[in-house]
């Protein structure tokens, strides 16, 4: 074993528990604590693959500004107790865990059908495309117009979360 | 070296992790969380790809998808407080002021 597969198995590990811990922890604050331990491991990840940017704004934006946002609205709606949302094992909950995990082996099946041993190693210039330069250059040469389509998704969502937000509209 | 089919295998079990989440929990946060977990995997996917063809546009969808996402959480948990002043409740089965 590598130390690189040792630091895949020890991340992906951590991804797998802390999302299984996520969907079952009663208290929202714990889900969201276990969120963020998840997406530190995909940050983990996706240094493993050669993404430091990536890498880096997963923790700023989403482990830093999203999961605060979340954090913010479950202390703003006082949820008291949580007994009212209490969730007994029932049959749908069991059809539902059936789905997903047919979902899953499909989706294994399309992966093993394609015959996935193709692509054993990382391209060559897998190093030299997640650096900081690298999607700069990408951003504001062949992606500008996307780019600058994502201020006006910005906008508006700043707008729509103030207006809905917001107690009285006149 | 890791294979990609590994990081496929990682991902898809996140995405059905957030599927089970957003299907057996009641609470709108929560089931809110578990799209974010999903968003995430997929992430994860463009990325391997990314770096197992050697094609950084992987990487740009992914930027915009973590663009979208951030107006998503925002627009997403206002609508929430707007639900919970009008109905003082986040469990999703009490929410169905749209159902036919």
């Amino acid at each position: 074993m590598t130390p690189e597969s040792v630091f895949f198995y020890l991340l992906s590990a951590l991804a797998l528990v802390s999302a299984v811990l996520m969907i079952t922890r009663r208290s929202p604050i714990v889900s969201i604590l276990y969120l963020i331990v998840n997406f530190f491991s995909l940050a983990g990840l996706y240094l493993t693959l050669h993404a430091q940017f990536i890498a880096v704004i997963q923790i700023i934006v989403y482990a830093g500004a999203i999961m605060v946002l979340f954090l913010f609205v479950v202390m703003l709606l006082r949820l008291g107790d949580e007994s009212q949302l209490a969730e007994p094992l029932s049959y749908r909950k069991l059809i539902a865990v059936g789905l997903a995990v047919a979902l899953f082996l499909e989706i294994g099946y399309i992966l093993g059908f394609r015959g996935s041993d193709r692509y054993i190693a990382q391209a060559a210039n897998a190093v030299t495309i997640g650096t900081v330069e690298s999607i700069g250059t990408e951003m504001f040469t062949r992606y500008l117009l996307p780019f600058e389509v994502t201020s006006i998704i910005l906008l508006a969502a700043i707008v729509g979360a103030v207006v809905l937000a917001k107690r009285h509209i006149e | 070296m890791i294979p990609l089919h590994y990081y496929l295998a990682l991902s898809a079990a996140l995405f059905t992790i957030g599927v089970i989440g957003v299907l057996t929990r009641r609470n709108a946060i929560i089931v809110f969380m578990c799209i974010e977990l999903m968003l995430n995997s997929v992430n994860l996917t463009l990325i391997a790809f990314s770096a197992y063809l050697g094609n950084p546009a992987g990487q740009m969808l992914v930027f915009f998808v973590m663009t979208v996402a951030a107006a998503e959480a925002a627009v997403g948990l206002a609508i929430i407080i707007a639900l919970y002043r009008n109905k003082q409740t986040v469990n999703i089965d009490e929410i169905n002021i749209l159902k036919w």
